[in-house]
């Protein structure tokens, strides 16, 4: 009796609440090859993908997830209540710096930002989506600061290499020149 | 030019009013600079530092409070505007002082690109959903009857483990000791990759006095920062860790 492992695999996502890695489904399946379940995997996401239905398959922190499609979140949240209040744009921003410039202190973060963070840091610590990495051997020993797992599934990231790269900063730059003597005044 | 400066100014602060106060000095820099269209590497800062301090001098009419951070920006920038005040041959150092506010402006407008960037992903719970996307145990296990333990239950479960810690065991002085800040991040990887574990499961990997009571402090700290659920199957007596 020999099914399609492709099938089984798909079953698995269908189940599984948290992305899965290879790995896990590795573990489950016996005797099946790492490239093996990789290149099931790719299929389903390929299908999926031709589907262009409600969900598809995504490589999310690190494994894959059924996801639905974002179009449809409108109707979604008819149907379930919002997990968790919007995330503001102070807390986007502390939580930028510390994703872009990780693992990162405290001072650093208010350093670019300009005010004080320390509770913006504990929210997102509350959110799980940063996390305390230890202390730097510096004089009053602060806490290092780096992302998490549940950080890059919130943003829907496949891992720290996959961060949106920050536009260049043309609109400012490329605007009218001011006259120097102006400056000087 | 000063009667325009003047329109200027009071049309940037009536925008303000209705943009609200502003989230840091950084904040109200990018703002200005904006606003007066100019090269941020050829910020005019003798207009900017003027502008700057009037906004500070109406945040201050309209009482409000405004944090040091503003009069530290305040301070820098005109300092940068005294240094240019100065001849080129006094002043030592062939950078121009504007690089000062520069580069961390540029930073800055870095991070709040990036910050939209992400706003603007699929965001879990906003844009995307999973499949029982909240997952609570607590309400998973509802058949199940699990309670939340307190201090005693798990001040008595710890005093099991030591009695089962090797005994007469000598405190070797020359090894690395262990932290309670690393183990509790020895135990957060643990947690992430797990979900969760038994309380004898946690003690595993030490055996000796020392990092039993680290690893129980560890515990208690993780529970206080509210980073562990703790609780207790009512038939078994299992303690169980749940990450959250």
């Amino acid at each position: 009796m020999s099914e399609d492992p492709k099938h089984i695999i798909e079953s698995l996502f269908f189940v599984s609440e948290t992305p899965m890695t290879v790995d896990t489904i590795k573990n489950i399946l016996d005797g099946e090859t790492a490239a093996g379940i990789k290149s099931a995997i790719d299929d389903l996401v390929t299908e999926y993908e031709k589907r262009d239905g409600g969900f598809t398959l995504k490589e999310v922190a690190g494994g894959y997830q059924f996801r639905t499609q974002g179009r449809y979140n409108e109707w979604i949240k008819r149907l379930v209540k919002p997990s968790a209040p919007r995330l503001s744009k102070a807390a986007l921003e502390t939580l930028a710096i510390i994703a872009y410039n990780q693992p990162i202190i405290r001072s650093d973060i208010e350093h670019i930002r300009g005010v004080d963070s320390g509770g913006i840091i504990r929210m997102l610590m509350e959110r799980k989506l940063i996390r305390v990495l230890g202390r730097k051997e510096i004089p009053g020993r602060p806490l290092i600061y780096s992302t998490t797992k549940t950080f890059l599934e919130v943003f829907e990231l496949k891992d720290l290499k996959d961060l949106p790269t920050p536009k260049e900063i043309e609109d400012l730059s490329k605007t009218k020149l001011e006259d120097e003597s102006d400056s000087t005044k | 030019m000063n009667n325009q400066l003047h329109d200027y100014i009071d049309n940037s602060l009536y925008r303000v009013k209705l943009e609200n106060v502003f989230e840091g000095p950084m904040d109200l820099l990018v703002h200005l600079i904006k606003k007066a269209e100019v090269d941020i590497y050829d910020i005019p800062i003798a207009k900017i530092t003027t502008q700057y301090l009037q906004y500070l001098e109406w945040l201050k009419q309209m009482n409000i409070d405004f944090a040091g951070d503003f009069i530290l920006m305040a301070s820098t920038l005109i300092q940068i505007k005294s240094k240019m005040l100065l001849p080129a041959s006094t002043v030592e150092e062939d950078e121009d002082p504007r690089l000062e506010i520069t580069r961390p402006l540029l930073e800055y407008l870095r991070i709040k690109s990036a910050a939209e960037k992400l706003a603007e992903r699929n965001l879990l719970g906003e844009k995307t959903f999973v499949r029982k996307a909240e997952t609570n145990f607590l309400e998973n296990v509802k058949g199940e009857q699990v309670i939340r333990i307190g201090l005693f239950e798990l001040i008595d479960a710890f005093q099991n483990i030591l009695n089962k810690a090797t005994p007469g065991h000598r405190v070797d002085m020359s090894g690395d000791r262990i932290s309670v800040q690393e183990r509790i991040i020895q135990l957060v990887d643990l947690l992430e990759t797990k979900g969760s574990m038994t309380f004898d499961e946690l003690f595993i990997d030490y055996r000796e006095k020392l990092d039993i009571i680290v690893t129980f402090l560890a515990i208690l700290e993780m529970a206080k920062l509210n980073l562990i659920n703790v609780v207790q199957h009512v038939q078994t007596g299992i303690i169980r860790v749940f990450y959250k």
